[in-house]
């Protein structure tokens, strides 16, 4: 592995039980940049993210992520290798038993022996970054879908993480709100010295934010490369998938059977 | 010929129902091990569990004492009506007493532990799970089993048997209240017959051993149950029914193979 690539998928596979979902999927994910896997929903992308967080294990091939093979770790490795990441989940995933700062603090207080005047200060650091100091004490129950995102997100980042994993972050968000997690994801990448890897069909938001981008489809990776290139890449998929066409390679009509059959005319011709 | 083909679809289902049963039996049973192996962080960090007991055992309290008071004053108005029959109504305070302390206490506070705590434990851990908060626990790092189905479970097996007793005691408060304010039982032949009938060792504590017995069970059909969860909102509601259904046929199950062998040796 190169020094400069955090993460390499080599030939991966994956099926839930025996329905295939990605085939031989490659790529490479270089240290300190801001990565899209970008698809159509149900094309495999929140799976290769669940391997990539080893929440999954790939059925063939590899992924090697911050050094370390994840289908060869135990529990013990596992948790130390999560340690070094952060995950923002589509909705958020805040506890909902817990106040906005217990949310954030939680890593801190489960994985260290940091005072609780120490643990406070980070976490207001934390909530500063993300703009939501002032919201500390609110439940996550009183909080709107991109506040919510923002905690999340100073949550994800509670212990520095060298990787930080987005699942769907700008999925049901207002365009300010939309807005403010893009910079952030960007701008918390940067300061942090992270990298991050993003999953997502939102093209307008995230083609001017990232360094690199993977297009997948049915399960393979179809394009590749920076926002230009990929948009230069001539591949039809690519091109109705950003230009947001509705009818191209991924057709407008599920296959069915012939209109006339199924309405009765042909029997009746 | 005609009857071969919906045969062999009624045995492959039948087949598949008993090996899916059997799965997530040994699936059950294995979850229970792993729980019992990673419950260090419930008595680690005890505030964790005593937040759920809490939760499982102080908001009871009011159906379980409410419960208990009527159960108690319904055994005392029962038992006056056939006791007094045979001239005996100064051991009405037994007949309650025992009752209680034996069966009622730990099988009726068992299925309304079940009912307002094993239910509530299901769906909260079913929520957990559909809204990804497991997951993101998973993802820091913090085994959910550890940090969020130990302290449940330890809290529900723990506030169990003191909910039981403290049913018991009420039931015999109320019967006190009918049988002796009410009815005019001699309140000196009620109370001293109660003290020399009830044994501490067959009575108490084998009622006691029920209701610990009684609260490992449904806690640990609640937590499984919740940990199980399709993580959609049909799945939670159909898994809360099921701690419900489940815990309470246990219940009923369990009691009758402990009073077997708890009450009917000596006889």
């Amino acid at each position: 592995m190169a020094d400069t690539d955090i993460a390499i998928i080599e030939d991966l596979s994956f099926a839930y039980d025996r329905r295939p979902v990605l085939h031989g999927i490659g790529l490479r994910i270089a240290r300190g940049k801001v990565v899209a896997v970008m698809g159509q929903s149900g094309c495999g992308k929140t799976t290769l993210l669940r391997i990539i967080s080893a929440a999954l294990m790939p059925t063939q091939g590899s992924a090697r992520v911050l050094g370390s093979v994840t289908s060869e770790l135990d529990r013990d490795g596992l948790y130390a290798l999560r340690r070094r990441m952060g995950m923002l989940f589509q909705f958020g995933a805040l506890f909902t038993d817990m106040s906005v700062f217990d949310n954030v603090a939680f890593q801190m207080r489960e994985h260290t022996d940091l005072p609780e005047d120490a643990i406070r200060d980070l976490v207001l650091l934390k909530l500063e970054a993300v703009g939501l100091r002032g919201a500390a004490q609110r439940m996550p129950t009183e909080l709107s879908g991109g506040m919510a995102r923002r905690v999340a997100l100073a949550r994800a980042i509670a212990l520095d993480p060298q990787l930080i994993l987005y699942d769907e972050p700008f999925t049901g968000l207002d365009p300010i709100a939309l807005g403010v997690i893009a910079r952030l994801v960007r701008q918390l990448n940067d300061s942090l010295g992270a990298t991050s890897i993003i999953v997502t069909h939102d093209v307008a938001e995230t083609l001017p934010l990232v360094d690199y981008v993977y297009f997948m489809a049915d399960g393979r990776v179809v394009a590749e490369g920076t926002a230009d290139e990929v948009r230069r890449s001539g591949v039809a998929f690519v091109e109705q998938f950003v230009s947001g066409a509705i009818d191209g390679p991924v057709p407008f009509h599920y296959p069915a059977a012939g209109y006339q059959a199924d309405l009765g005319l042909a029997a009746a011709a | 010929m005609m009857l071969v083909a919906p045969l062999r679809t009624a045995l492959t289902r039948l087949g598949a129902a008993v090996t899916a049963g059997v799965w997530r039996l040994g699936y059950a049973a294995r979850f229970f091990f792993y729980l019992l192996v990673h419950s260090g962080t419930a008595f680690r960090r005890f505030r964790l569990t005593v937040r759920e007991i809490y939760f499982a055992g102080v908001l009871s309290l009011i159906i379980i004492l409410v419960s208990g008071l009527f159960v108690g004053m319904v055994l005392a108005l029962q038992g006056y009506e056939t006791l007094q029959r045979y001239g005996s109504s100064e051991a009405l305070g037994v007949l309650v007493a025992l009752s209680l302390v034996r069966e009622l206490g730990p099988v009726v506070a068992g299925l309304l532990f079940a009912s307002r705590a094993g239910s509530a434990i299901t769906a909260e851990i079913g929520l957990m799970k559909a809204t990804e908060q497991l997951s993101a626990m998973e993802m820091m790092a913090v085994d959910p089993i550890a940090r969020v189905v130990a302290p449940r479970f330890w809290g529900g097996v723990i506030s169990m048997p003191v909910l039981a007793a403290l049913f018991s005691a009420m039931g015999i408060f109320g019967g006190y209240l009918v049988g002796v304010v009410l009815i005019g039982v001699d309140e000196g032949a009620f109370w001293s017959q109660m003290q020399a009938a009830v044994d501490v060792r067959n009575d108490i504590l084998n009622g006691v051993i029920k209701s610990v017995v009684f609260g490992v069970a449904v806690t640990l059909i609640a937590v499984f149950e919740g940990y199980d969860a399709p993580p959609t909102a049909e799945g939670v509601s159909g898994a809360t029914t099921r701690t419900v259904v489940t815990s309470s046929l246990a219940i009923l199950a369990l009691d009758f193979v402990l009073t077997a062998l708890m009450f009917t040796g000596g006889a």
